[in-house]
């Protein structure tokens, strides 16, 4: 654990706990109090992912042992977690900016709010029952504190480990996978607790989550610092000859946006993306259908769990290896070893092997994870680190349409195939095949990815102007 | 909370951090690695 040398600064004019100004680390400060601070804000909106725990019990609100007539049905639940992913990416993009220009702590502390909002007002929705309350809370006012809380502390990280950026936006968004590994076990006990005879206890449990990732959001809020200009870790000696594909130069969040670049790597996540999240929603069901008699349903419970700590592990690993192996050739290994595995699980199927048909997938979906981990520290590498969080935040629009497009090609697909004959066994060959297309077309993007031209880079001028020289 | 002005981070403030974030983690983890071993039953 290595200590930081930092410049003796004199007092601070701050007025207010929340400006950037007052974010400003001191002498002395140690980087390694901003990976938990990131993870305290990451693993509580990682919950996201376990927000299915809710569905059920919330289709029996009235009816409590069993849905009653007027209880809200699977397919109106369904919405509240699209809206939410789908107010992330907006947010996200929207707010990317004002993320950046204020600093983590002010970001952090209205992602508190929004997300610990969002449940509080749900959890109104679920004792009126009002289903529109509850998309108007987890969805629109928890979606946005999602958005705000992934990309605030992401590029905090990479300023303050400029040697190592890929490991460090990895701890955090392996957070955001980790979420739901509490989220889920905890939900399920404040239920438990609250639930009587004559209620099922989620509004109850809405509100002592809300409280609860309030206050460990706050703790995120309180911790986090940024470097003070011109800082660099004890030892650390930019490089003089600057690489191909890691510019020191700093490029406007909306001229980003001018650039092939940003389409490119746009791209490269979405198919990333799409390939692994449609497997990922479908997993349970794919392996009982592919292994019938052989995957029961305990057993492809115990699948999907194996995928989800694959899916975490994946963010820190493949991060981390991407400040060795470099970024572009990081998303290359993704893209043709998910092709070799996508080809290989109808083998896996017709020959009856599991433990292989689990092998591809763990590793294929530790890439997925690693896509999302390694993306920011690309867009750091092309467009520097003063505007990476904003646009990071308009990159995460690849997400909301990678979430579309992914379980609608593995559904659509399957469900041609059963009713064209297709045994169900093989029902999802040809998915595995589209899926190892899609990859090949995010190899040649990834391809094309080249250095920014000279002329997009902020101008010294402008930067002092904006005052976001670093 | 004003900004630090001075102050050395210390062990402790660091095995606390880090502890606030990786025990739940940990936790998380170990729970989903019992369901995940009943693939293998």
């Amino acid at each position: 654990m290595s200590s930081t040398a930092l410049p003796q600064r004199g007092g601070s004019p701050a007025t207010n706990f929340l400006h950037r100004e007052r974010t400003i680390a001191g002498f002395g400060f140690s980087r390694w109090m901003v990976p938990p601070a990131a993870l305290c804000v990451h693993l509580c909106i990682g919950q996201a992912y376990a927000f299915s725990v809710f569905n059920l019990p919330m289709t029996r609100l009235i009816g409590i042992s069993q849905s009653a007539p007027d209880d809200w049905k699977l397919t109106d639940l369904g919405w509240i977690f699209s809206i939410a992913i789908f107010f992330l990416g907006v947010s996200a993009a929207v707010l990317g900016r004002w993320v950046e220009e204020g600093g983590p702590r002010r970001a952090m502390f209205t992602a508190a709010l929004c997300w610990a909002g969002g449940f509080l007002l749900s959890a109104l929705g679920v004792y009126v029952h009002n289903i529109w309350l509850v998309y108007l809370g987890y969805g629109v006012l928890g979606g946005c504190g999602l958005g705000i809380g992934y990309i605030s502390p992401v590029s905090t990280l990479i300023k303050w480990f400029p040697d190592r950026p890929g490991m460090a936006t990895g701890m955090a968004i392996m957070g955001f996978g980790g979420g739901a590994f509490i989220a889920s076990p905890l939900s399920v006990w404040l239920m438990r607790q609250f639930s009587t005879e004559t209620h099922v206890g989620v509004a109850e449990t809405f509100i002592v989550l809300g409280i609860v990732y309030f206050c460990f959001m706050m703790v995120g809020a309180a911790l986090v610092r940024l470097p003070p200009p011109g800082w660099a870790p004890e030892g650390y000696v930019a490089p003089v000859q600057p690489k191909k594909l890691i510019t020191t130069r700093n490029v406007f969040v909306y001229q980003a946006l001018k650039t092939p670049q940003f389409w490119l790597i746009w791209w490269v996540l979405c198919l990333n993306v799409t390939a692994g999240i449609g497997v990922l929603g479908q997993a349970s069901a794919m392996s009982q259908e592919m292994f019938p008699g052989k995957v029961s349903v305990t057993a492809a419970a115990g699948f999907v769990g194996l995928m989800s700590l694959f899916n975490m592990g994946g963010r820190f690993f493949w991060a981390s290896v991407s400040d060795y192996l470099g970024r572009k050739n990081t998303y290359f290994v993704f893209f043709v070893l998910g092709f070799i595995l996508y080809a290989a699980v109808p083998y896996t199927g017709s020959v009856g092997n599991v433990g292989l048909f689990v092998l591809c997938f763990c590793i294929i979906i530790s890439m997925y994870g690693g896509g999302f981990a390694t993306v920011p520290a690309y867009l750091r590498d092309m467009f520097g680190t003063r505007y990476v969080g904003a646009i990071h935040g308009m990159l995460l629009t690849a997400w909301s349409m990678a979430g579309i497009f992914g379980p609608v090609l593995v559904n659509y697909i399957r469900q041609y195939n059963v009713d064209h004959g297709v045994a169900r066994a093989a029902a999802y060959n040809v998915t595995m095949y589209v899926m190892a297309v899609l990859l090949i077309v995010g190899f040649l993007c990834n391809l094309l990815i080249q250095a920014v031209d000279e002329r997009h880079h902020m101008q010294q001028d402008e930067a002092d102007a904006l005052g976001t020289a670093d | 909370m004003a900004a630090q002005t001075g102050n050395n981070t210390t062990t402790l403030q660091l095995v606390l951090a880090w502890g606030l974030v990786s025990i739940p983690l940990a936790w998380g983890v170990i729970q989903t690695l019992f369901n995940a071993l009943k693939l293998f039953q």
